[in-house]
């Protein structure tokens, strides 16, 4: 049983699990309104944060962007602060002050997030640069998704990742949409593999509901960056199940087809590794996680809010 | 560096012949290539880079030639820099320093010549020093350097040159701590940077109008103090505030709102600002001249704070300010 339970495939699925239920509580609850911070879901994307953190070690460091919920859950972060966190609560991940945009736990090498598209990258080749300084073992994860590629800061992180050969990897979560404009109307030339390239980075794709080939190849990359061979760049096809932001679906806004979204829905990555499993085994994860989860909410529910001179508190270090 | 490891310091140039401006002249050799370099043409980008390093505890400071260019990197100081702390409720620090300069003369013209620290006194999150003496330049940069926040070191291109007493040991200049450079009683003068030499100069023309006036330089400009100007207005009953920059949503309007706040109620003063015209920096000579604060245009203004609008008139002598007429370019 224990082999069973830490195989590549159970420990995805639990990460995975963990993501979509907590997610699916955010969708429950946000009508009670005590979730007072836009949420940007990661519904039908965690494959990619899952498969990607598994590979990590808690020194390891990850930036992620305003989606990035399921950044935080893979990298190990507390599960009840975050609710908290986004309860508005004194007991979160950053006392209230954060919301769901910018969940941080450094104490698993969760960095943070950033909400202005591709902000974080550069900070995350900064972190890369500071761990090569240090002789650390250590390396950094980045992710952003494809709109962040339209940004000249990817192009100005690249370049310097691969002039300095530091130790990052680069993921970027395709889901075709940044908000609601198509990556087709954005971007000129032969994509992002053959952009990276041009930077000296070793680059990959890997397709939409591929999620042990997804964890193979995230491993290999990891591997290849830790023994110091500079950076990689992962393309990992994804689809957001959600709107843009907030707890619904888009399908009224029709800027894509309906039987698309069904399709993805159809190949959900989860339901894929999950049916890897054994059944009993499946079951004691689930139900393991939905512990957790809703240990989470109590513990938020039952958290105060900041007091007033709070306001003040943090706007220098020290 | 040679006290703290952890500090390295970034920038175009830091490691050529130059040296910025002599600044940084030699740093590679002493502290290794590693500690010193020279970085891509990315402002946006290295600065994040600079940003992501202090978070996991190194301490860069970053030089930009040209002030000008560091509105390519506002998104990272604005939106990243001076967040961190507080959108993380303390989980982070950015202890980095950036070192801004600003052009002048020889021809700098409209994008080399401007100065932002207004911009950056905008933001909670963010510290803003802009030293005029050579002493406060070298307190100030320690100080920078060893605070946990992110730092705005504004740097007059024209005080590089200009000499004085520094001590060799190792000191902080406090922020918030104005210095008064020069006392007196008529009118309070606020210069700000590379102004407040120009207004002690002006002050020593006033002499012969047979007005004596305080000079301030508040040397951080974030956090201000503000008590010890307002202690010198409230003796004086005038306020003069020269920027080195435009006066519109500037430094200038900061200092002259927060001294009325703080004692407009029980002392009546008058007051004026000084400081760019509202226009771009013109290249040519003849009209940069008129662009910029000088020793007379602040004396006379002072003139007419100090005696009103009905004295007769009053024709400051010259003064040479030696930083700008023997400055030679190119660059």
């Amino acid at each position: 049983m224990e082999e069973r339970s830490n195989s590549p495939a159970a420990r995805l699925y639990r990460s995975m699990y963990l993501i979509r239920r907590v997610e699916e509580e955010i969708v429950r609850l946000y009508p009670t309104d005590k979730i007072k911070s836009p949420v940007h879901l990661s519904i039908g994307q965690e494959a990619v944060a899952a498969a990607v953190c598994d590979h990590l070690d808690k020194t390891d460091v990850v930036f992620g962007t305003y989606r990035g919920h399921a950044l935080y859950l893979a990298k190990g972060g507390d599960v009840p602060r975050m609710m908290a966190e986004l309860y508005g609560k004194v007991d979160g991940c950053a006392r209230g002050k954060a919301g769901s945009m910018h969940l941080v736990d450094p104490a698993v090498g969760m960095m943070g997030t950033s909400a202005v598209v591709a902000t974080g990258i550069s900070n995350a080749v900064g972190a890369a640069l500071a761990l090569k300084m240090q002789r650390s073992k250590a390396i950094v994860v980045c992710f952003f998704g494809e709109g962040a590629t339209d940004e000249g800061a990817w192009h100005e992180s690249m370049n310097f990742a691969s002039l300095r050969k530091l130790p990052i990897l680069f993921i970027c979560e395709n889901n075709f949409f940044a908000i609601y404009s198509h990556v087709k109307d954005r971007m000129a030339g032969p994509g992002l593999r053959a952009r990276s390239r041009a930077y000296g980075i070793d680059a990959e794709l890997i397709e939409d509901h591929e999620p042990m080939l997804l964890h193979e190849r995230a491993g290999a990359a990891v591997a290849a960056v830790r023994s110091g061979a500079g950076p990689r760049f992962l393309e990992c096809m994804t689809y957001r199940w959600r709107d843009h932001v907030g707890p619904g679906e888009d399908r009224i806004h029709q800027y894509r087809p309906d039987d698309e979204l069904d399709a993805k829905i159809e190949g959900d990555n989860l339901k894929i590794v999950g049916d890897l499993l054994p059944g009993d085994l499946r079951k004691s994860i689930e139900d393991a996680e939905e512990k957790r989860v809703a240990d989470a909410i109590a513990f938020a529910e039952a958290s105060t809010f900041p007091e007033d001179q709070e306001i003040y508190d943090h706007v220098f270090s020290g | 560096m040679a006290r703290d490891s952890r500090v390295f310091v970034m920038g175009q140039g830091v490691d050529d012949a130059r040296g910025m401006f002599g600044t940084t002249l030699g740093l590679h050799r002493e502290f290794g290539a590693e500690r010193s370099f020279d970085v891509p043409l990315a402002e946006d980008a290295m600065t994040g880079v600079g940003i992501g390093a202090a978070l996991m505890g190194m301490r860069p400071i970053q030089v930009h030639q040209r002030m000008d260019f560091v509105l390519l990197a506002m998104n990272q100081l604005v939106n990243m820099a001076a967040k961190m702390s507080y959108m993380f409720a303390g989980a982070h620090k950015v202890p980095m320093v950036v070192r801004a300069i600003i052009g002048r003369s020889w021809g700098q013209g409209a994008q080399h010549s401007q100065a932002f620290h207004s911009y950056f006194m905008h933001i909670p999150g963010l510290r803003v020093v802009a030293p005029t003496t050579p002493h406060d330049a070298k307190g100030c940069l320690i100080q920078a350097i060893r605070d946990d926040n992110p730092v705005i070191m504004i740097e007059h291109r024209m005080l590089h040159n200009v000499k004085g007493v520094v001590p060799e040991e190792s000191y902080e200049i406090p922020y918030g701590k104005a210095r008064v450079l020069s006392p007196g009683k008529d009118i309070t003068i606020v210069g700000i940077s590379h102004m407040a030499l120009e207004c002690v100069r002006a002050k020593h023309l006033l002499e012969a109008a047979g007005i004596d006036a305080e000079v301030i330089d508040p040397v951080s400009l974030a956090p201000l103090d503000i008590s010890t100007i307002a202690a010198s207005v409230e003796r004086t009953g005038r306020l003069l505030v020269v920027d080195t920059g435009w006066l519109s949503c500037g430094a200038s309007s900061e200092i002259l709102s927060e001294v009325f706040e703080r004692i407009g109620e029980r002392r009546h003063f008058v007051a004026k600002r000084l400081g760019y015209l509202p226009t771009p920096c013109p290249t040519t000579k003849i009209l940069e001249n008129l662009y910029y604060p000088s020793p007379q245009s602040i004396a006379q203004a002072t003139y007419r704070l100090v005696r009103g609008a009905e004295a007769p008139a009053w024709q400051p002598g010259k003064v040479d300010s030696a930083e700008v007429a023997e400055f030679r370019g190119p660059f």
